[in-house]
């Protein structure tokens, strides 16, 4: 996502969550959310095939 | 009256109460002498809970001097990072916010076994907030210190728990691990931790921070009060939906069973890059001595830690929305700046990343076929400075806290149990993880008794304070 979006972006879903983010914590809150989204990215562009079955209720 | 126990093991202690040659208050007292003297340097404790500790201890001397049976750690001081629930305590989590919270009715699952088993509960340790933290720094309560030297962390999130153990103050301790949090302040503080099979051990009446990943489990200076404590913790717990339903499997009788005949490997790939010296000597080392000389590749390592940093940002996030609604500025803005990006991520990512954990998992256990035991780093350096933001490796300049925890992300990620063994190096010790199959805590802890008693692995005596 381009930085311009990412800004729109953070606007956007703070005020859907009722979340503030105030001036001051922007660009931490934004240099975050890249991290987050580049990591997520190692992920997504991992193919699975669709019946995989999500770990959330997980049994080691 | 005070004795002198420093140093005395739990086992030492159980059983120098058990012959009469010494009484748990004689012991609690020498522990809470310690604290007292100690912890202005360490900042490790939050809350000592002296005079539960006196009571608990004259009960043990009663029931001794009645002739009752007492448990494997009659007269054992431990304390509890403070996220554990502390009848009478506010359950803090390292945070201002939850110290507005009543005090706790009942304490943790884990606690109330420590208790039956005789252990004293001494006090509740420092801790990062909310847990989401690799230094052991607190902007609340002050950084918990290395007792190797002071100047450096202690590690995170259990800080307090590794310090207070590593300095000697308690010979035992609990902590959590959602992404290191044992292993990452055992590695810097020089002593043993047991990050278990996620769902072993109950964590009914913790405070949460990342539910998939969540675990409890103890710190020691020995592979015997390690294990002690975890089969004192066993069994199963309806109060946690995780909590297995396995019966207890006792591992104190079995650990000096011959370890000749298990598969070792070590890591490679992304285990052997990013790392300092110190940690490729540590891993050598145990390598060495455990006649390690195959290397395994864990598949998608790096893309492990990627899902599980975005597992654990995104269910912390929704674990703390409404605070950060309601009140962002008592948060530590490092903590709460994360957590707010962590609400962003979309929903599609995080359901991605449990599912590439499933795909993971399976190929984790197909590599068990073949192996017993995979070693790794548990940190890629020793215990940084404290407030040090970067350190150079290779020439690249790498900020310190997302680096920490490279090595134990992939790993706890899928619920491996892992003993965190120390290794003695000069001037600072650090870790190498000894990573079992799930459910295989017994031979994780078999070698690691089997490296100290080679006296590769050792918990040195606290040097900073």
């Amino acid at each position: 996502m381009a930085a311009d979006h990412l800004d729109d972006y953070i606007d956007a879903v703070s005020k859907a969550l009722r979340l503030p983010v105030e001036d001051a914590w922007r660009p931490a809150v934004r240099a975050n959310l890249e991290v987050s989204l580049r990591l997520a990215g190692l992920v997504d562009e991992f193919v699975l095939p669709d019946e995989t079955e999500p770990a959330s209720v997980y049994t080691a | 009256m005070t004795v002198n126990t420093d140093g005395m093991s739990a086992e030492a202690i159980a059983q120098a109460i058990a012959t009469l040659k010494i009484s748990a208050l004689e012991v609690t007292e020498a522990a809470l002498a310690r604290i007292a003297k100690y912890d202005s340097v360490l900042n490790s404790f939050t809350d000592v809970t002296a005079d539960r500790a006196r009571a608990s201890a004259r009960a043990i001397d009663a029931a001794m001097a009645a002739g009752k049976e007492v448990g494997p750690l009659a007269g054992v001081p431990f304390a509890v990072k403070n996220l554990f629930d502390v009848k009478g305590l506010a359950t803090r989590a390292g945070s201002k916010i939850n110290r507005d919270l009543k005090p706790s009715p009942r304490d943790a699952t884990l606690i109330e076994r420590m208790e039956a088993a005789g252990a004293v509960l001494v006090g509740a340790l420092n801790m990062g907030e909310y847990a989401y933290d690799f230094t052991g720094e607190n902007i609340h309560d002050g950084p918990s210190r290395n007792p190797h030297d002071p100047t450096r962390m202690s590690g995170g999130s259990s800080g307090g728990s590794g310090s207070s153990v590593g300095g000697g103050l308690v010979p035992i301790a609990l902590g959590s691990d959602t992404n290191g949090s044992i292993r990452v302040p055992s590695s810097f503080c020089g002593i043993f931790g047991l990050k278990p099979t996620y769902g072993r051990l109950s964590r009914a009446r913790s405070f949460p921070f990342v539910s998939s990943f969540d675990h409890l489990g103890p710190f020691a200076r020995s592979v015997g009060d390690l294990s002690l404590a975890y089969d004192a913790m066993q069994g199963p717990d309806a109060d946690d939906a995780a909590c297995t339903t396995r019966p207890v499997e006792p591992v104190t009788p079995l650990l000096a069973q011959d370890i000749s005949g298990l598969r070792v490997a070590v890591a490679g790939g992304y285990f052997q890059k990013n790392v300092f010296p110190e940690a490729v000597e540590a891993v050598a080392r145990v390598a060495k001595a455990l006649n390690a000389t195959r290397t395994v590749e864990i598949p998608e390592a790096a893309r492990a830690r990627a899902a599980a940093y975005v597992i654990s940002t995104t269910e912390g996030a929704s674990l703390h929305l409404d605070r950060l609604r309601q009140r962002p500025n008592d948060f530590d803005p490092a903590v709460r700046d994360r957590l707010i990006a962590g609400a962003m991520v979309p929903a599609p990512l995080v359901d991605r990343a449990q599912k590439f954990r499933r795909w993971y998992r399976a190929q984790v256990l197909e590599l068990f076929r073949t192996v017993d035991v995979i070693i790794a780093p548990a940190t890629p350096c020793i215990a940084p400075k404290l407030g040090q933001v970067t350190f150079m490796l290779d020439g690249v300049e790498l900020p310190v806290r997302a680096n920490i925890g490279v090595h134990t992300q992939p790993i706890s990620f899928i619920g491996l149990p892992v003993v965190a063994v120390p290794v003695p190096l000069e001037p600072m010790p650090i870790g190498v993880q000894i990573i079992a199959a799930p459910w295989r805590e017994d031979i994780a802890l078999r070698v690691a008794h089997a490296l100290e008693k080679m006296g590769v692995a050792a918990a040195p005596q606290p040097r900073g304070i």
